[in-house]
């Protein structure tokens, strides 16, 4: 590192909503660069590669819970497959997370929401919305 | 940015010595994303269920097609724009950097070209 004084760092600063949104946009886009482009990619290679890949893809990211064995080492085949699940679901949630988020960013790009009251408004409900698109969207998935 | 003083020379560059090309193309990426990804989730939703038959007989149509080869495009390009901010914020030593850079590269682009194949073969029937 430099051996010069450095700009006060993430331990001075009081927690805020737009620090908590500015964070969450990281993460989740690099959770979504990272484990969604590679589950995207196992699904598109699965369905081109026929009905039993596609269904070894569905059985891994999306298996029946009620079917999980919980025997000797199939325990951690289970464990796998819940994680993946979770996995799934965080990837729908980071994907409207950074969705709001990266609006927020198109505002404040065209220089407009600077105004404290009116960042902390949005750094507030973009959170907040992309846990309802989240809640929505997988409403109508499962009861379409 | 100048270069007549000292500061001037610096001024406007980042830790990566550049920025506003990759700052717009995160920018146009970004809006490619939102339009595609947000495609791809009505689609979902649209679908009867998402098993084989469904999902296959949809992503081999052209148009859904050309969607999808847009959104890996447009995604993983975002992607390698994203990690590469990544990389620059928290691998210091140059040689790393470089090293970390390169994977991603590598990464970015091949991942892109398999999920391209993936879906042409499909569209094209050879599969």
């Amino acid at each position: 590192m430099a051996e010069r004084p450095l700009s006060p760092h993430l331990q001075i600063w009081k927690w805020g909503p737009h620090m908590l949104v500015s964070i969450l946009h990281r993460i989740t886009g690099d959770g979504l660069a990272l484990a969604g482009l590679g589950i995207l990619l196992w699904w598109l290679g699965a369905l081109v590669s026929g009905p039993e890949a596609y269904a070894s893809f569905s059985g891994w990211v999306w298996a029946d819970l009620g079917t999980l064995s919980w025997g000797g080492a199939a325990i951690i085949v289970s464990l796998i497959k819940i994680v993946l699940k979770l996995v799934i679901i965080g990837l729908s949630w980071s994907f409207f997370t950074h969705m709001c988020s990266g609006l927020r960013h198109f505002v404040l790009d065209i220089g407009a929401g600077y105004e404290l009251d009116l960042n902390r408004v949005w750094s507030i409900a973009s959170p907040i919305i992309a846990i309802l698109l989240t809640a929505g969207f997988w409403a109508l998935l499962i009861y379409r | 940015m100048g270069n007549g003083t000292s500061i001037g020379r610096v001024r406007g560059l980042g830790p990566a010595h550049e920025g506003a090309h990759h700052w717009l193309l995160q920018r146009f990426t970004a809006v490619g994303n939102l339009l595609l990804v947000l495609w791809f989730v009505v689609s979902l939703l649209l679908l009867p269920d998402l098993g084989y038959g469904a999902v296959r007989s949809w992503l081999s149509q052209p148009v859904p097609a050309i969607a999808m080869v847009l959104l890996i495009i447009s995604t993983f390009w975002h992607a390698r724009l994203g990690l590469q901010v990544l990389a620059e914020d928290y691998v210091h030593t140059p040689g790393n950097k470089f090293a970390v850079l390169l994977l991603l590269n590598l990464a970015a682009i091949g991942g892109g070209a398999f999920g391209v194949f993936c879906i042409v073969r499909l569209a094209l029937g050879a599969a």
